[in-house]
């Protein structure tokens, strides 16, 4: 009787603890072997065939492509910089430079890796259109109000992300420190 | 109290078998991969264009708007595959990916250094079985491995600007992907 009790409540735990883990692991996003400059997180591996195990159930489950990493690079931030999730009904400033690149694109999608929903059929940003500084630099309002200049819509949404796209670059697997990759900063301005 | 601990001792263990098992068996198990949503729009062996994403529906989650993309979903049990396609005044790329949606190769325009981007795929196997001595082989032909006898070719070409998408969408109607 007490084998059979200590078999089924080593069993109820092992299931309960090892597919929740599982589960954390897979919906909490990879913190595994990614490089973070400031906001930005990226994870130059996924794109070869060294891609990890954790990031390879990841990639099956949401349905995704990595980008390769002949290609290029992704960066994700969910927050701004000093750690406040990105809110769509706040007015959040992107500025500064991106790391070398032949191309880049800006995107905003929605958790699940949506495009949102808005006015100004807008979702993004390639490194040609962006309106710059006579030195370079450049300045994107992300924010739920039409703005002169590059304003790039979040439809209002509670929660969404940025992804930054560096294509033909040499930020890659090697890559560690933001001198390498100057990212752009992510303030957080006024909210409605 | 020993007995009970040495049970919750096992328990974590098996716990961790778990974890690992589901971890490492889901690529294989997952049916709303990558894969699986090209292939319910994708014929083998020939290049079809990917609807671009809107926020109302998209093929896969995260795609880049800015790129017009096709894919080949290749089938290399009958043999190897050759691909081409002209680059596109930006830029463009192909990237490999395997039956399980990793990434074994990725080239650019620039890499490739010509008008065209053009390859042959073929596994390991039909690799080995190329004459070796071949001069032809070496210099002019670019060969690709696939670990997997089925997978992706993925052909991003950027637009950007929207007024590009036109001549963007051009350069990739007349990528080829087609057995020998």
């Amino acid at each position: 009787m007490r084998l059979l009790f200590g078999t089924v409540f080593a069993l109820v735990i092992a299931a309960v603890v090892g597919l929740g883990t599982t589960w954390l692991a897979l919906t909490r996003g990879s913190a595994y072997g990614g490089v973070t400059i400031g906001a930005w997180t990226g994870w130059p591996k996924n794109g070869t065939a060294g891609i990890d195990p954790y990031a390879r159930a990841i990639v099956a489950r949401t349905g995704e492509l990595p980008i390769g990493s002949g290609d290029g690079v992704a960066f994700y931030a969910r927050t701004d910089d000093i750690g406040d999730p990105l809110d769509g009904r706040c007015d959040v400033l992107l500025s500064g430079t991106t790391p070398q690149a032949r191309f880049w694109t800006i995107t905003l999608y929605d958790p699940e890796g949506r495009l949102v929903a808005n006015s100004a059929q807008r979702h993004g940003f390639t490194s040609q259109e962006i309106i710059r500084n006579a030195d370079g630099s450049f300045e994107i309002m992300v924010g739920p109000r039409a703005r002169p200049g590059n304003w790039l819509p979040t439809g209002g949404v509670e929660k969404y992300l940025l992804v930054l796209r560096l294509y033909d670059t040499p930020i890659g697997v090697a890559t560690r420190t933001g001198s390498e990759a100057p990212m752009p900063l992510i303030t957080k301005r006024a909210c409605l | 109290m020993i007995r009970l601990t040495l049970w919750l001792l096992g328990a974590l263990l098996l716990a961790g078998i778990v974890h690992l098992a589901t971890v490492l068996l889901l690529p294989r198990m997952a049916t709303q991969d990558a894969y699986a949503r090209v292939s319910a729009i994708a014929p083998v062996n020939s290049v079809i264009p990917i609807p671009g994403p809107t926020p109302e529906k998209a093929l896969m989650p995260f795609m880049d708007p800015a790129f017009q993309v096709s894919v080949c979903r290749y089938d290399l049990s009958r043999g190897p595959l050759k691909f081409s396609v002209p680059i596109s005044q930006a830029y463009t790329s192909v990237s490999f990916y395997t039956r399980s949606d990793v990434a074994y190769y990725a080239i650019n325009d620039r890499a490739a250094g010509r008008r065209m981007i053009e390859l042959d795929l073929m596994t390991t196997a039909q690799r080995a079985e190329l004459p070796e001595n071949d001069e032809i082989t070496a210099a002019d032909r670019l060969i690709v491995t696939s670990p997997t006898t089925t997978g992706l070719i993925v052909i991003r070409a950027l637009a950007p600007e929207t007024g590009w998408i036109p001549a963007v969408r051009n350069a990739l109607a007349a990528a080829q992907c087609r057995p020998q």
